[in-house]
């Protein structure tokens, strides 16, 4: 047995862009698949489109700034970054929403801001944003889930519906069993309390099965496991993904607690829209999200308040893409407010 | 002669309020939705410009320093509300849709920067020139941007004309291409400051080429001056 002498450090780990992106992509699948079980193979056209525009894009701009086109290719960065926004927008969209939020968030906001690593914002959430805020109408049309659905989109219907928009009824793969519109559980709920219903009866609409969503539940509990599976594999830290779930959990918790017929319960919340997403997917974004371990903690609270404040009190239904932004918007505050002592130095300065 | 050209170089490009002094954001963000808007606040923006500085240049040996200040935001408010008061009364659709933004020309910095410095210090004839270019330059800045956002939002250039111009120009509008959905954010504010990144960043390039193609004036190689004595 032969000893090898070397230098320190003994212990290395594997932690290259590359080998950490690829492990959150593969993480993040599990969840794809469940979400094409209940909303039919839309997500996986969407994701694949995504990707393919995101290298193109990637490779040009590469190109345009005279840098090395292989490397930025192979870090995995803008797979991801299409994976995330595919996976966000609505499964039936037209196909020039994905390809205009992909073009926005690869060009504009990831390399006019310098590139991996320089870019301010989440470019995945920062293109959601754009999307949501220039095509309303597309980005709120989601499909019934499966269980509950009159019809299902099946692979040619959802080919058809994304490259050939306005060819079939896309409200057809909206209706729910009983013949009524279906809209995302986190609207459903908007739009019942606002009509004066209590979270019972909005909870007891076709679209829940005692008291959880069908489908989301799902598809939430699959990033979690996804999550979890990152979180044991070393690729992201549990800081964020934390602060967010807990933060979520208390806010919610206390308006439930305060009056449980105007608000969600915990569990509503904490299972619905992109929630689990949000916590190991897309808040944990290292480039965009505060540095320090502390600072972890307080960014992800920060959005997890944010996503319960926007859903219960502000306009739109689902909150994760504007908390992201916002608390991207704060993440060098809070890196120069908790700043970790250095080692010998005392705490303060 | 050229001191003439030298200040329209400086109104139209080198020192453009809209795209390089960044001054009179406001307006410029807020109403530039359509090209009508824009032109019909470019220009409006310019006349007050134009004799702003006139006025501003007839009494600057009459105005003490101290209170300049003060005379000058007067002359550019009378001036305002009769510019205000004309589009009310010959131009009612364009007063309706340009809204606060019209008697807020008073604000723009754009005007009192003018009488300031240039206006305060040169001949009434080289100050009305001054804000003509200026003007023009603040105009055409925001035409581009009315006309870019315009033609992603609608597909149409000059939509509603004829709320500037009178009834005739109400066949002008040109339909550049036919949007089933229209690009919403192109109307709203975020696509305003997307759309003027997007044109400073396109200036910035013009002038990097100009400034390749000019040749460049060869350095003087400095010597070396020996202090010590060689023996």
């Amino acid at each position: 047995m032969a000893f090898k002498i070397t230098s320190s450090p003994h212990v290395t780990k594997n932690s290259q862009t590359a080998t950490v992106m690829q492990r959150v992509i593969l993480c993040a699948l599990p969840g794809l698949v469940v979400q094409c079980v209940y909303f039919g193979w839309g997500s996986l056209i969407q994701v694949l489109l995504a990707i393919a525009v995101a290298l193109v894009a990637e490779a040009a701009v590469m190109k345009l700034r005279k840098r090395a086109v292989g490397v930025a290719l192979g870090d995995y960065s803008a797979v991801l970054t299409a994976l995330l926004l595919g996976i966000a927008i609505p499964p039936l969209a037209p196909w020039w929403v994905i390809v205009i939020g992909t073009l926005f968030a690869i060009v504009v906001v990831k390399h006019l801001y310098g590139g991996l690593g320089n870019n301010l914002f989440n470019p995945a959430m920062a293109a959601y944003v754009l999307l949501l805020i220039a095509y309303p109408v597309q980005m709120t049309t989601w499909v019934a889930p499966a269980p509950a659905a009159q019809y299902s989109p099946d692979l040619l219907a959802s080919i058809s519906q994304i490259f050939l928009p306005g060819s079939g009824d896309i409200n057809l793969f909206r209706l729910g069993i009983d013949g009524t519109t279906m809209a995302t559980p986190l609207d459903t709920m908007k739009t019942g309390l606002s009509m004066g219903l209590t979270s019972t009866e909005v909870l007891a609409k076709p679209l829940f099965d005692e008291g959880l969503s069908i489908g989301w539940f799902w598809v939430n509990m699959a990033y979690l496991a996804g999550g979890l599976v990152m979180l044991k594999l070393g690729a992201i830290r549990w800081q964020i993904s934390t602060g967010m779930l807990a933060a979520l959990f208390i806010c919610s918790g206390i308006g439930f607690m305060m009056n449980p017929d105007t608000h969600g319960s915990p569990v509503f919340h904490l299972f619905s829209g992109a929630t689990m997403l949000a916590a190991f997917f897309i808040a944990t974004d290292p480039v965009t999200a505060a540095t320090s371990n502390r600072g972890r903690l307080i960014f992800g609270a920060l959005i997890g308040v944010l996503v319960y404040v926007i859903r219960q009190y502000g306009g739109y239904p689902d909150a994760v893409a504007f908390a992201v932004l916002l608390a991207n918007l704060c993440a060098p505050l809070i890196d120069y407010y908790v700043r970790p002592r250095t080692y010998g130095h005392r705490s303060g300065n | 002669m050229s001191n003439y050209r030298e200040i329209a170089w400086q109104g139209l490009w080198k020192n453009n309020p809209g795209l390089v002094q960044l001054l009179g954001l406001c307006p410029l963000l807020a109403v530039t939705a359509t090209v009508t808007n824009a032109l019909g606040l470019g220009v409006a923006t310019m006349l007050v410009l134009i004799f702003s500085n006139i006025l501003v240049s007839l009494v600057r040996d009459f105005v003490p320093k101290e209170i300049r200040i003060p005379v000058f935001v007067m002359i550019i408010a009378a001036l305002v509300t009769t510019v205000q008061l004309l589009i009310n009364a010959y131009a009612y659709g364009l007063y309706l849709s340009l809204g606060i933004f019209l008697p807020l020309i008073v604000t723009n910095c754009v005007i009192i920067g003018r009488a300031e410095a240039f206006a305060s210090r040169n001949t009434p004839a080289k100050a009305a020139f001054d804000g003509l270019m200026m003007g023009l330059g603040f105009t055409a800045v925001l035409v581009v941007l009315g006309a870019v956002r315009e033609i992603l939002s609608q597909g149409t250039l000059f939509a509603g004309a004829d709320q500037l111009l009178g009834s005739w120009a109400a066949n002008m509008t040109i339909q550049i291409w036919h949007v089933d959905t229209s690009f919403l954010l192109a109307m709203l504010p975020p696509g305003a400051f997307l759309a003027m990144g997007f044109l400073i960043a396109l200036k910035n390039v013009i002038d990097t080429k100009l400034q390749e193609k000019q040749p460049t004036a060869e350095q003087q190689e400095i010597a070396r001056a020996r202090i010590t004595k060689v023996n």
